[in-house]
């Protein structure tokens, strides 16, 4: 294992960890525009440089003003509360959501110099094992971000959070079996690579089409563990203030924030991977665009791989835009409409999915 | 095999590094309070003067959701690598598979049916 | 390398499992032992138990731990009373007692056990083909069996929390 092997592998990581950090920012500025937008107000648009755009996109204020800003307010950890656990807890929420992405493919392979890169941070054989580990991870921040602060109301936040999230891993785990079966394996890349024909020699051949069920219970069950709104009574915006971190401030509430929208990223990157083929661009191969006619239109090795990473980014940002959509249209769900759905409806739905996509497979050998 | 590990022990220091230095970043740049009162030390109720001990006994259906959720994920575990060697075990693994599923379906009906499920 | 590399996560998890025991705080202390059980996962990822691991983090780590932290805090636990006066004296040397011979037990038979090279691992040894190949041909009546195990579980866990009468947060 050569320095050469390392010394790509980390700058995969370390464009991996941009990657999610930058999409987290930018949906960041999505979500502020675009409520506002859903809202018909104007939104975020007082900080503007010179005040050179006139309208103003609030990108400074997203951007640069708020970063800014809760770098250099006071760090108040409130009495009573322990010290160690009140760091540790954003730490622990925003960790183990980062590495996930470690096992996500965001291309096929780049030939440079005679090395071929699998664009892939780990190749992991046990890819979905991998990001499952790491999703159960993610249930720590809360519980302790409650636990830390000392103060009732931020415990029952964490404890119905985590609550929460452990009903709807379950659900997402049970839905990600059907499409392990389609595809029969655990390793991502390969299961992109697997979506890469087309039927009819026009339709790509993605999990969607194999799945549409495991989809749909996917993508709920990942904004339920997001805690996202329709599903956000941990935090509870108009009841609990801020939930579980609501005794954080400055970068430690930023990066319980971070959490949120990291989090996003991971089941909109996770979605796209198993169902929407992850970096594969319709019609395109290796070579080339292979037209339905037979054509070919050939493409140099580097164009294609810039198409695959740029297929890759936009479906997951359309996924994470569209679960800003959703956030922003429905109201909140109760606490018991909450647990009933992970429970009574997504489980038995996941199960009866796996069921029948066993059946079909063994019909159709 | 070993091979793929090392991309995940990078992605690992490396994030640590970032989520480290992002958490404390605050605590390195951040204002310093000039006057140390009480009242800002006291945990954020809009006001009303603490309402107890903060910790209070909680409900015992958290405790049950946490051990239906072990339960579940075991299952799950093993529905994994079933989905993997699924076509080649062909009828006889769905019959098995079944039969596991149908167990823990039955528990899961129990639980519904007792109202474990009810009111959380 | 493959041994510094074991060594260095064996020591690690030592240290881990130290912190289990001696930390007063039992919050701590159950972190520590997740951090014991992510670095178990790593020795097991060392010895090509790739499954294995995973399972250890998502089932042990992420389940198991989750739950005992909710008992914990539901049940307010506090932090550990050392014992007072002589009886502190007594379970101490006792412990000692305990400690070292359990030590000198192992470090005899560690030293008379002959344990031959262990070979090379056949390929996709320990990945989740492999496991599951074996698991659902040779050991079906043990995973059948497992789900009864299960659902006993659940059935125990509803019958001991039952309804109760006191007001609680919920």
């Amino acid at each position: 294992m050569g320095l050469i092997e390392v010394g790509i592998a980390g700058a995969k990581a370390f464009a991996v960890l941009m990657l999610v950090l930058h999409m987290s920012a930018v949906l960041l500025w999505v979500e502020r525009k675009g409520s506002a937008l859903i809202q018909d107000r104007i939104g975020a648009n007082r900080a503007n440089i010179f005040g050179v755009m006139p309208v103003n996109l609030g990108l400074i204020n997203t951007l640069v003003a708020d970063p800014l800003k809760l770098l250099t307010k006071e760090d108040v950890v409130p009495a009573g509360a322990d010290k160690l656990l009140h760091f540790l807890a954003p730490f622990l929420a925003v960790f183990p959501v980062m590495v996930t992405f470690a096992a996500i493919p965001f291309g096929d392979q780049l030939v440079i110099g005679g090395h071929t890169i699998n664009l892939q941070v780990a190749g992991l054989d046990i890819g979905i094992l991998y990001v499952l580990a790491m999703s159960s991870l993610a249930v720590y921040g809360v519980v302790l971000g409650g636990w830390a602060s000392n103060s009732r109301w931020a415990l029952l936040g964490a404890i119905r959070g985590s609550a929460q999230m452990i009903s709807y891993e379950i659900a997402m785990g049970l839905a990600l079996i059907g499409a392990v079966m389609t595809f029969g394996t655990l390793d991502m890349q390969a299961i992109a690579r697997a979506q890469g024909h087309h039927f009819f020699g026009l339709i790509p051949a993605w999990g969607v089409f194999y799945q549409p069920l495991a989809f749909l219970v996917f993508l709920i069950a990942g904004i339920a563990e997001t805690k996202r709104v329709p599903f956000d009574l941990p935090e509870g915006e108009s009841e609990l203030i801020s939930g579980y971190f609501t005794e954080y401030s400055g970068m430690k509430q930023a990066a319980f924030m971070l959490s949120d929208f990291a989090e996003s990223v991971v089941v909109a990157g996770l979605a796209t991977t198993l169902f929407f083929g992850a970096w594969q661009v319709p019609l395109l191969f290796r070579d080339g665009f292979h037209l339905p006619g037979g054509a070919i239109v050939a493409l140099p090795h580097l164009a294609v791989v810039g198409l695959q990473i740029a297929s890759f980014t936009v479906k997951v940002f359309a996924l994470c835009v569209f679960q800003i959509l959703v956030r922003w249209t429905l109201p909140r769900y109760r606490y018991d409409q909450v647990m009933d759905l992970g429970w009574k409806y997504l489980l038995p739905l996941a199960l009866a999915n796996m069921l029948v996509t066993g059946i079909v497979i063994v019909l159709l050998g | 095999m070993l091979d793929q590990y090392i991309g995940v022990v990078i992605t690992f220091a490396l994030g640590a590094v970032i989520v480290l230095g992002m958490v404390s970043g605050s605590m390195i740049f951040g204002a310093r309070s000039t006057s140390r009162r009480a009242v800002k030390d006291e945990v954020f109720e809009c006001g009303n003067p603490s309402s107890g001990p903060a910790r209070g006994r909680f409900s015992v259906h958290f405790y049950l959701v946490a051990i239906l959720f072990i339960v579940f994920d075991v299952e799950v575990v093993f529905m994994y690598p079933w989905a993997i060697v699924f076509r080649q075990l062909g009828v006889p693994g769905l019959i098995e598979m079944l039969t596991f599923v149908a167990i823990l379906g039955f528990g899961l009906a129990y639980v519904w049916r007792r109202g474990a499920l009810a009111w959380d | 390398m493959g041994a510094a590399l074991f060594l260095l996560v064996a020591a690690l998890t030592v240290v881990a499992a130290l912190g289990v025991i001696l930390h007063p705080n039992p919050v701590k202390s159950a972190l520590f032992l997740v951090v014991t059980l992510f670095l178990l996962a790593a020795v097991f990822v060392l010895l090509e138990a790739h499954m294995i691991a995973a399972l250890q983090i998502i089932v042990y780590a992420g389940a198991i731990m989750v739950l005992f932290l909710f008992v914990i805090m539901l049940l307010n636990l506090r932090n550990d009373d050392p014992e007072r006066g002589r009886r502190r004296y007594v379970l101490r040397g006792l412990a000692w007692i305990g400690g070292v011979a359990l030590a000198i037990e192992l470090a005899l038979l560690v030293r008379g056990a002959s344990v031959g090279s262990a070979g090379s691992a056949p390929a996709g040894y320990g990945g989740a083909a492999a496991v599951a190949r074996s698991l659902y041909t040779d050991f079906l009546l043990p995973f059948e069996l497992t789900s009864i195990l299960l659902l006993a579980a659940v059935v125990g866990a509803v019958v001991l929390a039952q309804k109760q009468r006191r007001p609680t947060l919920s």
